[in-house]
This record gives C-alpha cells, structure tokens and sequence, in this order.
C-alpha cells in the first residue's frame, strides 16, 4: 500500500464531489445564504424599545439621561408615571417594555460622590428579548457615566463585558462564529456519512473491502477532499460577514483556520461514525442531523446562552464540539485574544478529535456486519 | 474449503458446504436465488467470518490471513458495484491504483474483455448496458492481475449475446491458467464450467463435471409435448409410474419410475396411455437428462414444482 492509492482515492472522492453539480452548488452557496439570512433575519437585536421613565425629582442629571434616551434611535419614550405604582398597569397592559426609575437627589448624589440609584424594569417575559432591552439600557447609562468620567458614580452596570466586545451590540456579531460551525457541521459530518453510507448502499464499499486498503485508508481518503471543502466554506462565511456586516476581524486569522480545521476533522470523524453504525444514506442523514448538527446548534450556545440553560444540561453541554469551537472563534474574532486565552478551548478539540477518530477506524470494520 | 457453515440469525444460510477448486478450473456454483452462493463468496472473498468450519484461498486461511488474500483476488459482487459517476476509464484507473498498480500495467490480462468497451471509455459508468457495465466491472476485477477470480452471478441481468460473449471471456482467462469460482443462476451457463456444485438452501447437492451431473439423474427421462400442457401435466400426474413431471421451456420433462424398463417400451406406452385420455398429439421422445432435471431430481420436489 502506498501514496499512490490514497491520491487515487482522494481524486475519485473529488469526483464524486464535482460531479454532483447541485449539491456543490448548495454546499458552496451556504455559508453565503446563512450569513445573509442570520445577519438579516434571524438577528434578535430589539427595535424600538417602549420605555417609561419614572422620575419623582428630576434634576439636572435625570435629564440628562432622558436627553439620552430620547435621543437613542433604539427606545421610544412612552410614559412618564410620576410613582412606581402607576408603573406596574403599563407593564401589564404590555404597553411598556423596559422601565427605568431614579431615585430622588440623584445629581446631588453623582455630585457627592457617593452612588446615584436607579432601578432597571424589563419585561422579561420573551427572556431573551428583555435581557437585550436590558443590556441595551444599560449602554446608554454606561455612556452617560463615561461622559461624567466619574468612575465612583455608582450607575451599575450590568453586563459591562459583553459591551465592551460588541459596543452597539450586534447580534449578527455573535452569530457569525455558530454560523461558521453550523456550516462546517454540515460540510464535515453530514456529507461525509451520506458519501460513506453511499458507498455501502451502492455497495461499492463491499469492493473496496476486497483489497488491500486499510480502513483507515478508506477513511482518510474519504475525508480529505472534505476538510478542504470546509476550508473554503469557512473563507466564504468570512468574508461575507466581513462584506455583507462588516462583523469585526479583532484577532488571528491563521489561528481561526486552524481551530476550523481541527473543529471540521472532529465533525468528520462523527461523520464517519455515523455512516459506520447506519446502513443506508437516509440513516446516515437523518443520524447526522440528530447527532451532530442539532445538538451543535442547541446546545452549543450559539442561539441559546449556555449560562440560561438548567443546571443539570450545562455539563451536558461539555461534549458537545460546537461550544468550545464558538468559545474560540468568538473569542479571536471579536476579543481578538490568542493561545494563551484560548488553548484550553483548543485542548478539548483535540481529544476531541482523538476519541473520535478512534472510535471512528474502530468501528469502520474491514469486513461486511 | 471444510465444513462450513454460517447463520444469519434464524436463518441457515450455508450447512456444512465442502468442496475445492482446483488450479486453472472454472468452478461454477449453480443454485438458485438463496441457495447460499453469496454468503459462500463473502466469506472466501473474507468479507463475512464463518461461524463454523474453515476455507482456504490460494493457500490462505480466510479469517487469519485476510489481507493477504485480499492482495491477491479479484472480486466482482453479484450487483453492479462501480462508481455510476465516474467514467469507465476512471473506474478501471482507480481500482488499479487502489491494488497498487496501474492500467496499463494490467492491461494486457484485461485487453480481450476491454477492447469490447474501450470505445466508450469515456462515458460514465451508470450510463452503461447491462452487458456492457458488467464487462467494466470484470476488468476491474482483473486489471490487478489476481491469482484467482471469484464472480458472484456474472451474467444476471445481462442479455443473452452479452451472457455468452462472458462466458467465452471466462473460458480465455480460464485458458491462461486463471482458477475461477463463478456463480451462476441459470442452469445453461453450468456446461461452459470444468465442475460444478449444486446449491440448495446453503448445502450442497453434488459436485462434478457438468455432463456427470446430469448422469446422476437416477431414472428414465422423457420430453413430452402436446398441445395443452396444463392439462397434460395433470393427465400425467394421474398415471400411476410417474416419478416427476414439470415443464422445461415448451415441453414437459417426465419421469418414470419404471427403471428396469426400455426407454423406448415406456415411451410407447405413455402415448397410448395419453392419447386415451384425449391428447391425440401426444409426443414422447426419451431423452438424456441435463444438469436442470439432476437438480430437480436432487431437490426432491419435483412434484410440487409443476404446474
């Protein structure tokens, strides 16, 4: 066995892929497709905030931060109750989204130096929605407070961090790293067990059996023309978000590739354990959307924030590649921080990919089930 | 090969099945539809472990030495099992590159089956005939160069001129020394092999040279013809020496149980005996049995196959 029967494996499974036209055309216009759609579409940036401003003494600083508001092309000012009491009827008539109420002598407070409150009412009702009012709220008090330059203000703050990484916090921002794991997900695993599982149904498998090729010869013929499949894919969804959103590039590119490379070769080798356990391509699709694609995408974080999941599913979600992938990609693409924050994240993946591979040639039998 | 066996959950599908190839023979296993002849294949081609009893390929045992065997045979499965998308010269490139060597390198043992195809080199496997695609798949088989050929149903699904031109391949590479083990359906193709085995439900029934199979037929045998065959083969079954009756293309093949009798005295007396049930173009013609009325024979449902 030799070189040369891998190069002829690898250029027949190129075949394979560009002569099915169609399916080419989707896998190379996906990541293309998906970026526009969740930058456009599926974005759960809220619009048009209804804010009302409980401000029993307005000073000088009260409104100051009203001028913001009114002024924030993101919230509408819609009532101004002058007690808490009458707050409560609006957020049950859903006439109000997020409420914001100062305490009486707020400026002579900030003026003091000691800490000026106000009490932050979202209707968390949709607890994705109000949270983002919430944050968004909180960047505008934020802003004042660095306007003041007053550090010992006391206008807490609520998520600091994440505006910090996304100060006019984008969504599409953050959904670009899932995106490019969904994508590779698909690429990886799902074509490489419908492509695997084809062989058996075909029963062109039960030939390539008939020789000298190793499994794992078989296996890395069939997965190789895949990995580059992905690596255009992952240029694709870049430059897209690059194009279309302009989404921040803060940190290693060459870095970025890498973890996709690593993140496809682990999507690869479920794939080639699903095509082992399944017998037809139907199975071996049905599998690797339930196996790989739908827990990447849910329990990844990338739509829902691992942090709001219950207790018992967070540790759940530790197996799952996708997360640690996104932990990367979001971490170089908008912190723009390297190996040293992100070598952990990097670890997982490999032996992630170690198990997987070798579960992957374990279960690929040299003979017929 | 010795006793072997395997079972498919329930279901035997192979029972103690004993026989060799010999060097330069084309072995030919006649049997039909679930008599076992793929499940024996596999496991020679060390695709499916026997669960009992043991084989030998070339030499090689078909559990331990698996990619030694796998090295030196070519295997073409009973159902097309070719890249559809890929041309029949990029078939023939990658199975060669796959054993290690190259088309051209095995080109010479190939050429008399892939001339017959070379002009549509070019076109892609799945849109090739039956005939044609099953000559690809034989060239893949053999462009390795194996020591020995094992061809599970060959000629299934391939029409008649192809099924032949096949045949007379098979006897060419036979010719050059090649032992091949092929398997086949139709009970025809059993006379272009040196020896066939007799397949039924995962054992064997015999095991000889074609035209010795059919002198196994233990009994005197007759074609019969008349005009309505339904009603003569009930005439048949109500006459009291028949041993089997059952149609064999456009005629009847008849038995008698009478063995110690001239062939010709009970040919006389089973047209008189037709012709006085109202079959007045009763023919009868004793005939030699061939390797379809010995299976039948061997079967031991002859009776129940009529009609």
């Amino acid at each position: 066995m030799n070189t040369t029967a891998l190069a002829a494996f690898m250029t027949k499974e190129v075949r394979h892929i560009l002569r099915d036209r169609q399916t080419l055309t989707i896998l190379l216009l996906l990541p293309l497709a998906m970026v526009v759609l969740f930058g456009y579409a599926l974005r759960s940036d809220v619009n048009e905030v209804r804010l009302a401003l409980v401000d029993p003494a307005p000073d000088y600083a009260t409104a100051a931060l009203r001028g913001r508001f009114a002024g924030n092309a993101r919230f509408r000012i819609v009532a101004t109750p002058e007690t808490m009491a009458k707050l409560e009827p609006l957020f049950r008539r859903g006439d109000v989204d997020v409420a914001i109420v100062f305490e009486p002598g707020f400026a002579a407070r900030l003026a003091e130096g000691t800490p000026a409150r106000l009490l932050l009412v979202g209707d968390a009702s949709d607890p994705n929605t109000g949270s983002t009012m919430q944050a968004y709220a909180t960047a505008v008090i934020a802003g004042y407070q660095a306007e003041l330059g007053s550090a010992g203000a006391g206008v807490q703050i609520v998520s600091r961090t994440r505006m910090r990484y996304n100060p006019t916090l984008e969504s599409v921002n953050l959904f670009v790293p899932g995106l490019i794991a969904l994508v590779l997900t698909l690429v990886s695993a799902l074509m490489t067990a419908i492509s695997l599982s084809r062989e058996k149904e075909r029963g062109t498998l039960e030939v390539l059996l008939v020789s000298p090729l190793r499994p794992w010869q078989i296996i890395l013929g069939k997965v190789l023309p895949y990995l580059l499949l992905a690596f255009a894919n992952v240029v694709t969804a870049l430059l897209a978000a690059w194009v279309v959103f302009r989404v921040p590039f803060r940190g290693s590119l060459a870095l970025l590739l890498v973890a996709s490379m690593l993140y496809s070769m682990v999507s690869l080798a479920l794939g080639v354990l699903v095509a082992a356990v399944t017998t037809s391509q139907r199975a071996a699709m049905i599998g690797a959307l339930v196996g790989t694609m739908l827990p990447n995408e849910l329990l990844s974080g990338m739509i829902f924030p691992i942090s709001s999941m219950p207790d018992w599913l967070r540790p759940v979600t530790a197996v799952i590649p996708a997360r640690w992938f996104i932990v990367i990609a979001r971490g170089i693409m908008l912190k723009g921080v390297g190996l040293e924050y992100l070598w952990q994240a990097h670890l997982v993946l490999v032996l992630m990919l170690a198990v997987f591979l070798a579960l992957a040639i374990r279960s690929f039998k040299p003979r017929l089930a | 090969m010795d006793g072997l066996g395997k079972r498919f959950e329930a279901t035997v599908a192979l029972d103690d099945v004993t026989f060799d190839v010999r060097p330069a023979e084309l072995f030919g296993l006649i049997g039909p539809d679930g008599a076992g002849k793929t499940t024996l294949f596999r496991i020679l081609a060390t695709l499916l472990l026997p669960d009992r009893g043991s084989a030998t390929v070339l030499g090689l045992d078909v559990v331990r030495d698996l990619w030694a065997i796998r090295a030196r045979v070519g295997y073409m499965p009973g159902r097309f099992s070719l890249y559809p998308d890929l041309s029949v010269e990029e078939n023939l490139r990658f199975f060669a590159s796959v054993f290690g060597t190259s088309l051209e390198e095995g080109y010479r043992i190939i050429a008399p089956i892939y001339r017959q195809i070379e002009r549509f080199k070019n076109r892609r496997a799945g849109a090739l005939s039956g005939g044609m695609k099953q000559k690809l798949a034989l060239s893949c088989a053999l462009v390795h160069r194996p020591d020995l050929l094992f061809l599970d149903e060959p000629t299934t699904g391939v029409d008649a001129v192809s099924r032949r031109e096949l045949w007379d391949l098979l006897g060419e590479l036979k010719a050059s020394g090649l032992p091949i083990l092929v398997a086949t359906p139709y009970m025809d193709e059993a006379a272009r092999c040196d020896r066939v085995a007799l397949m039924q439900r995962g054992r064997v029934l015999a095991i000889d040279a074609p035209a010795a199979v059919g002198a196994r037929f233990p009994r005197p045998l007759f074609a019969v013809r008349a005009r309505d065959r339904y009603a003569l083969i009930q005439a048949l079954h109500a006459y009291p020496y028949t041993a089997s009756a059952f149609p064999f293309g456009d005629e009847l093949h008849y038995s008698d149980t009478r063995r110690d009798l001239a062939p010709v005295a009970i040919a006389g007396e089973l047209r008189a005996y037709l012709q006085s049930k109202g079959f007045a173009d009763a023919e009868v013609t004793p005939i030699r049995p061939g390797i379809e009325d010995a299976f039948m024979a061997l079967m031991g449902t002859p009776q129940e196959a009529a009609g």
